[in-house]
């Protein structure tokens, strides 16, 4: 609100100062042809008055739209975002700051254009072509209130889309960003709450697995979970154990856009056909779930976080721990090891 | 000493033009990414489907009905070189009819459920085992295949040809669920694409039946779902969702076929960008002395 306030305040200063601005500006205007008058080549541009309070008047419409961004901004909530209105808004100010450069286009820019070539072996006569050019240059009569003006609509506008910043966060506290419900002996449930019993695990399919009694919508809730045969496995060290019986569990959020990991390609043959893999379908990252989830193709940058698994006493799959490394899309130090 | 016609080319929109000029390079550069996307996308493919160059082999004479008996001839001639005998499997590669290095997964307990699927959209007889399996014309009759499913399914005890009803399914339902297990792959509206290794058939004029069998058996690099991930009553939606993208209601704009967005994109680089660019030369010519 101190911004909005602010706002207005140059806003208002720059009302006020119109009508002071203009005077010595025209003083200065009127005495100072008053001397060359007889060395003019070409005569004086023709005043535009009407032009430029057209122009004042887009750029004032376009930094109110650029204010209206700002306040639609500041009074909704995230959820409830009328993005109508903001696209209103934006689109208001641009097309206003357009109609502002159209007008000065064509109304105020002098567009007259030099027929012959630019003479470049007599000096007196390039003297002359800039003096011309010097001369019949302007039907601008307030030259600084108009930039006072544009800057102001610029800035408006520029705080206008910087606004959206705020969205990332008042703090750079990236502190839920770490946060996994996954501890050792926390079982794992289907979407509709069943827990999963390692025995129900088939190979050649996947299963989507969540944390029993924690939120489902948590970046770091959901698992894809898969059984390959256990002489296959390669995993890295550290993670002997993790597999209980050849079952897998990595987090199905993708490393590198935080798209949900929605296919496991398996073959029907394997001799011949390409081998087990997690992938992707956004940009086809695709993942090598016997080696840990280190990438075999694609856009990610780092190998599926994988989860370690037990089975409990009553057959019931449950983790062992926490993911082996932070979940979701890639950001700051993603790369070190989950809190 | 700042020439005025400078001055003046840069405030015209020529200085749009100029900047379009600038920026087509990476206009191109994007357009091209994009195909090399499509490209690798496509790339780690392989040939999809040819029936065997030595054609189907059939008995002198069949009998009108089908038998076990037709089924176990067509299996000697057709499928032994890379399914082995009775459905043993074959698991490195060796020599076989036609001179094909014949290696294939076993059929024992697979049941008339996969015989049916890979046998009535022509993805079996495979003219080599490293090919992908992919819709293909269908060298048999009716009866030969009924034949082969009744006797791949006496081999093993194996799920029979299942019978889903889509007429039960609810299409909201069955939206939700290929959205969530299948789309992925096949797409949204079921046109089919690209998966790392694998071409995805589109699904459009494959019937009920089929796609049940597909959903339970997995073909080629496709999981399977059991009854407990998707039930009898779930399949029933999505198979009622997938016909209905044989002919989807069309909203109105232009849909380019629906075929995906990657292409979509690519229309839009190719004919929207190079329009912009015309009306920009038109313009530009239109104004200049």
């Amino acid at each position: 609100m101190k911004i909005l306030r602010a706002l207005w305040g140059l806003i208002l200063i720059r009302l006020l100062r119109r009508p002071m601005a203009e005077k010595p500006l025209t003083q200065e205007e009127a005495a100072a042809p008053a001397l060359e008058e007889s060395e003019r080549i070409v005569p004086a541009g023709t005043r535009e008055r009407g032009a430029e309070n057209l122009v004042l008047l887009f750029l004032a419409l376009s930094t109110l739209f650029a204010i209206g961004f700002i306040v639609t901004y500041a009074e909704f909530s995230s959820k409830a975002m009328p993005n109508q209105l903001l696209g209103i808004c934006m689109g208001g100010s641009l097309i206003c700051i357009a109609a502002a450069f159209t007008v000065v286009a064509k109304r105020l820019v002098v567009s007259e254009e030099l027929e012959e070539e630019y003479p470049s072996e007599h000096p007196e006569e390039q003297t002359q072509v800039a003096r011309i050019v010097h001369e019949s240059g302007s039907r601008i009569t307030r030259k600084r209130l108009l930039l006072t003006a544009a800057a102001g609509t610029g800035g408006a506008l520029s705080l206008a889309a910087l606004t959206t910043v705020v969205s990332l966060g008042p703090s750079w506290n990236t502190g839920p960003l770490d946060y996994t419900p996954w501890r050792r002996g926390r079982r794992l449930v289907d979407e509709n709450d069943h827990p999963l019993l390692a025995s129900d695990i088939d190979q050649r399919t996947f299963y989507t697995a969540f944390p029993e009694g924690a939120d489902k919508e948590q970046i770091s809730a959901s698992l894809v979970v898969i059984r390959v045969d256990p002489s296959q496995l390669r995993l890295p060290p550290g993670r002997a154990g993790w597999a209980p019986g050849g079952i897998l569990a990595f987090s199905k959020i993708c490393t590198h856009a935080g798209c949900a990991i929605a296919l496991y390609r398996k073959p029907t043959f394997a001799a011949v056909e390409p081998k087990p893999a997690l992938i992707c379908p956004c940009h086809y990252s695709t993942f090598d779930p016997f080696n840990g989830g280190t990438v075999i193709y694609g856009p990610a940058g780092r190998p599926l976080p994988q989860l370690p698994l037990e089975v409990d006493s009553s057959g019931y799959l449950m983790a062992g721990g926490n993911f082996s490394a932070r979940v979701g899309p890639g950001w700051w130090n993603v790369r070190s090891k989950p809190t | 000493v700042s020439s005025r016609r400078r001055l003046l080319r840069r405030l015209s929109p020529f200085a749009l033009l100029h900047l379009l000029r600038g920026l087509t390079p990476i206009a191109m550069l994007l357009v091209s990414l994009d195909i090399a996307l499509m490209a690798a996308a496509g790339a780690p493919t392989r040939a999809v489907a040819a029936p065997p160059q030595s054609g189907i082999v059939k008995p002198d004479r069949e009998p009108s009905q089908p038998s076990v008996k037709l089924g176990s001839e067509l299996y000697a001639g057709n499928c032994s070189t890379c399914h082995g005998i009775a459905g043993s499997g074959i698991s490195s590669p060796r020599p076989g009819a036609g001179d094909v290095l014949g290696e294939g997964p076993p059929l024992r307990g697979v049941g008339a459920e996969a015989a049916d699927f890979y046998l009535r959209n022509g993805y079996m007889p495979l003219g080599s085992p490293h090919m992908q399996p992919y819709t293909n014309r269908v060298l048999l009759t009716d009866k030969e295949i009924r034949s082969l499913d009744e006797y791949v399914a006496s081999l093993g005890s194996g799920p029979g040809v299942p019978n889903p009803h889509p007429g039960q399914g609810d299409i909201s339902q069955g939206m939700h669920l290929f959205t969530e297990h299948c789309s992925g792959c096949h797409q949204e509206d079921a046109r089919g694409g690209y998966a790392p290794g694998a071409r995805v058939p589109p699904l459009q004029g494959v019937n009920a039946t089929q796609i049940a069998e597909a959903v339970r058996i997995g073909p080629y690099l496709m999981p399977k779902f059991s009854r407990s991930q998707i039930s009898d009553a779930e399949l029933n939606s999505i198979i009622k969702y997938v016909l209905l993208q044989n002919d989807p209601q069309n909203r109105g704009g232009w849909g380019i076929g629906n075929i995906g967005p990657i292409p979509e994109g690519l229309v839009t680089w190719w004919i929207a960008i190079p329009l912009l660019i015309l009306s920009c030369l038109l313009l530009g010519k239109k104004l200049r002395p």
